[in-house]
């Protein structure tokens, strides 16, 4: 059985800051990092296969430098690292998106070893739109199982897994048979650190590039072309500016007293 | 019972061969160690093994040390003695007494004194031992052993002499009197009639306690009467303060999980420790109850070498791990991470035997080759490789603290200084304080300085101390290229951990700086009469100074900081008890800054409370981790009132308030 994770390399957010004359994102000297989510669902995978023994894909759409991403997860352990990476998959949004990654799980499918699982984290912090793996399932006519904080359960032999999904302010068990897709919290698992023989072996190691000729997509249905989603501004939402309350080096006593009597006046401090 | 050549001889041969085999078995070991050249610089070398080895100049640190000093040259002394009793053995017709009068009798005098010093530097030892030892667990079979093994010989040879004397003529025993006073008193005590059945006696008691020794010397930690010495003269050259780099290729290993991918000077330290416990006493791990024990480590690595030595010479995978927790033998992972790597034991140490690399070797195994380390390191490791700070605070806000002033980017046509200022400096609230005191001393003091600003890097101390040396390795690298590119040559920095991997660790890269430590250079500026102090302050009240280890010990920094805080409240600050070479860690250094302590007494809080024995109302620090670990130690005691400073901040205080 093949898992595969679904990866994106994305800005580190925290350090992204929004052209206020333009409205667009200043990409300029950003690093990029692996999404957060999807590193606990690349180690759920890789907890698993090291259970069962089972082989683990990671794929990830962008552009040609996102092998660095993929770099990472060969570090981690993966068995097989492909790029999705083609101009004509550019500017997608997260319908053609999903069919990308959905022909590329077909393609493993059928090319490399039947896929039980797909893992996803729940959403990137990029988009925040915790659509693409979703979309994923419906495409391939997987289950879908989002919010992962827990597999309770994988038993192969009987094609099922049970899970624990995380809601608000309660988990939910569910079941589903295999194959199933999942989308996964932080509170999942870990991530590993990867050893220095598997980085250094990573970075010699072979990412596949599959393009449109691999996957053979109808070019009106994928990229820019295939999105029927349309970002017309980008900005920062205005806050209220904040206050000040006491003085807390001379009477750090008395700041947190007018501090807990002013969430408890908003209703913010459950009693 | 007399000496008997027949009998003797082959004894001799018997305890010579194995002298040779144990001595063989363990050079061997040493040998199954990596490569590292520790020949360079013979001079200085032969000059330090004259001082440390033969001048035992670090022994004698100590008060107890000159009976060590005594007995280690009584027995160069008795050498002579010893030899010619072996070869009397053997041929007895070889005699001192062959020797002309005017040489025969001084040595005969100094033998006698020098085996009366001896007896009672060893009996000094023992009563020791059994009384105040220098650590519990000192009390062993195997010390008094050797002890009674050294105090046999003495008293056979006064066995030896008494017995002849005895039975001299009347002149012989006034010439006796004279060049022999301490046999004579012996000889008084053994009647003429009883002289042969003594001598012999004492002669087989003396030449079984000699080849009783030749024999077991090699298989004790005896052993470092004969590996001390080399010891001293394969030390390591300037301060053991930087770790060698690992060659980051396919196939290498990383660290050191087994015994023989130590180096070989590192097999022979294990060989020439024989477990006097000073490392121990002034490690701060060991004071505070962790499970860390710098000699301990030491033992099991020699212990190792021993049990997996065989199978290791065969090519074979060692049985014992060296990592692990199956006792003698193997190192655990609770005391690997309890080390602060203040150098305290290399300090200490009268051998010059480098526990702290060691420790690192294993840090770097476990960090590099399995990934294995506790656990709030993760966020530590990711957050140093991904955003170059330890926090993971967005580079982006490296410059805040400087936001409100006028503070000037490096550019190599303009700038002479590099204003290095450090994660701790940029980000930390606290010792953001200490940078903004720093630039407007600088700019009060007409110095040419610029900052990197967003593009300072962090400098990789606490990650290469933590073993992971593939990160500080591209962090290092980074830094290094950039330095270079913007043309960087003089660096200020306020935070001894970047100011020692600048200095010293950039060098393995190829990076030499002029790096000065905020101290050195407020004090110089204050004695070239560029800081005009026209009042000093007293608003510090009392104060209190505490040596940073990557300053003081680890780079002989410690007149500098002192001089600043005169200078600025024109007073010398009050010393702890445990002060300059002597001081004891804050408990941060070596990674343990980002790191749960939970076993034992917080290692600060044995500092704070020690700081606090002088009654200061500010203690002064030159380093932001001395200075978060006081500041949370003062808390926790309840000792608010107490303010800790930088020495920048004390000087600003003086000048420009």
């Amino acid at each position: 059985m093949l898992i595969v994770v679904c990866i994106k390399q994305v800005p580190d957010t925290t350090q992204v800051q929004i052209d206020p004359v333009t409205n667009t994102l200043i990409r300029d000297g950003i690093p990029f990092i692996v999404n957060p989510y999807d590193t606990h669902a690349l180690e759920e995978a890789l907890r698993l296969k090291d259970r069962f023994g089972c082989k683990v894909a990671a794929i990830s759409m962008g552009p040609p430098n996102a092998e660095g991403t993929l770099r990472k997860a060969l570090a981690l352990g993966v068995d097989h690292a492909i790029l999705l990476s083609d101009r004509v998959f550019g500017g997608a949004d997260t319908l053609a998106t999903s069919k990308v990654l959905a022909a590329a799980i077909a393609k493993l499918h059928s090319d490399v070893e039947e896929v039980g699982l797909v893992l996803c984290g729940k959403q990137t912090i990029d988009g925040d739109t915790a659509q693409v793996g979703p979309g994923i399932a419906s495409r391939l006519a997987y289950r879908q199982l989002t919010l992962v904080d827990k597999i309770v359960n994988l038993d192969l032999s009987a094609r099922k897994i049970r899970v624990s999904r995380k809601l608000e302010g309660r988990h939910e068990i569910v079941e589903a048979p295999l194959p199933a897709m999942l989308t996964v919290v932080r509170e999942l698992n870990r991530p590993r650190y990867p050893k220095v023989q598997m980085r250094l072996a990573a970075a010699e190691a072979v990412v596949e590039v599959w393009n449109n000729k691999t996957l053979q997509l109808d070019e009106q249905k994928i990229g820019l072309k295939g999105s029927p989603t349309w970002v017309s501004k980008i900005f920062s939402p205005e806050r209220d500016k904040g206050e000040i309350l006491g003085d807390g080096y001379a009477d750090p006593d008395g700041a947190a007293a007018q501090l807990i009597d002013k969430l408890m006046a908003k209703d913010m401090l459950p009693l | 019972m007399t000496p008997n050549p027949t009998i003797f001889t082959p004894l001799l041969l018997i305890s010579m061969a194995s002298f040779a085999w144990g001595c063989w078995k363990r050079f061997s070991l040493i040998s199954l160690g990596r490569s590292e050249d520790r020949f360079d610089n013979i001079g200085t070398r032969f000059g330090d093994m004259l001082l440390y080895a033969f001048g035992q100049k670090r022994v004698v640190a100590k008060p107890f040390g000159i009976n060590h000093f005594i007995i280690f040259w009584s027995f160069i002394i008795l050498l002579v003695a010893n030899t010619e009793f072996l070869l009397h053995g053997v041929f007895p017709s070889v005699s001192l007494t062959n020797l002309p009068d005017g040489i025969l009798m001084p040595l005969l005098l100094l033998l006698d004194i020098v085996s009366l010093l001896a007896l009672a530097a060893v009996a000094a030892a023992a009563v020791r031992r059994l009384v105040v030892p220098p650590y519990p667990e000192a009390r062993t079979m195997e010390a008094f052993f050797i002890l009674f093994l050294i105090a046999t010989l003495m008293l056979a040879y006064f066995g030896i002499n008494a017995a002849k004397i005895s039975t001299m003529q009347e002149g012989g025993r006034v010439l006796a009197r004279v060049w022999m006073p301490v046999s004579s008193v012996f000889a008084g005590m053994v009647p003429v009639a009883a002289g042969a059945y003594v001598y012999g006696f004492s002669w087989w008691a003396h030449a079984l306690a000699l080849l009783a020794f030749m024999c077991y010397l090699p298989n004790s930690k005896h052993m470092h009467i004969l590996t001390a010495i080399p010891n001293c003269f394969f030390q390591r050259l300037g301060k053991p303060n930087t770790q060698p780099r690992e060659e980051f290729t396919v196939g290498n290993t990383f660290g050191v999980d087994r015994v023989d991918h130590y180096s070989w000077k590192d097999l022979l330290d294990s060989f020439s420790c024989t477990e006097c416990g000073r490392c121990q006493n002034v490690c701060p791990a060991s004071i505070t109850g962790k499970p860390l024990n710098p000699r301990a480590v030491i033992h099991n690595i020699k212990v190792n070498l021993l049990e997996n030595g065989a199978a290791l010479k065969k090519g074979g995978a060692p049985q014992t791990p060296l990592i692990g927790e199956s006792g003698e033998g193997s190192v655990s992972e609770e005391s690997i991470w309890a080390c602060t790597t203040c150098g305290a034991c290399m300090e200490a140490c009268p051998v010059f035997i480098e526990q702290m690399p060691k420790i690192i070797q294993l840090r770097r195994h476990l960090v590099e080759s399995e990934a294995k380390f506790p656990e709030e390191l993760l966020n530590l490791f990711e957050n140093m490789e991904g955003r170059s700070n330890p926090w993971g605070i967005a580079p982006t806000e490296r410059t805040k603290w400087c936001s409100q002033l006028d503070v000037k980017p490096f550019d190599k046509d303009k700038t002479e200084y590099l204003f290095y200022v450090g994660c701790a400096g940029s980000f930390d609230s606290r010792n953001k304080h200490v940078s903004v005191a720093m630039s407007q001393l600088l700019d009060r003091a007409g110095i040419s300085w610029g900052i990197l600003g967003k593009d300072e890097k962090c400098c990789g101390e606490s990650v290469r101390r933590l073993g992971n040396e593939y990160v500080f390795d591209k962090m290092a690298r980074e830094n290094v290229a950039m330095f270079i590119e913007r043309g960087v040559k003089k660096v200020i920095t306020q935070c001894p951990h970047c100011f020692t991997i600048l200095k010293n660790d950039y060098r393995q890269f190829g990076l030499e700086l002029e790096v000065i430590h905020h101290s050195e250079l407020l004090r110089n500026l204050v004695q070239d009469g560029r800081l005009v102090l026209d009042k000093t302050t007293q608003y510090m009240g009392a104060t209190v100074f505490h040596d940073s280890c990557y300053l003081g010990r680890h780079n002989d920094v410690y007149d500098a900081p002192r001089e600043v805080v005169r200078a600025a409240t024109g007073q010398a600050p009050a010393e702890m008890g445990r002060n300059r070479n002597n001081a004891f860690c804050c408990g941060a250094g070596g990674g343990r800054m980002w790191m749960e302590e939970q076993v034992g007494e917080r290692i600060n809080l044995t500092r704070v409370k020690e700081a606090l024995e002088q009654k200061p109302e500010t203690i002064c620090v030159a380093c932001p981790y001395c200075m978060t670990m006081f500041e949370d130690g003062l808390k926790d005691v309840k000792a608010g009132s107490v303010k800790v400073r930088d020495v920048a901040e004390v000087l600003a205080e003086a000048l420009l308030r």
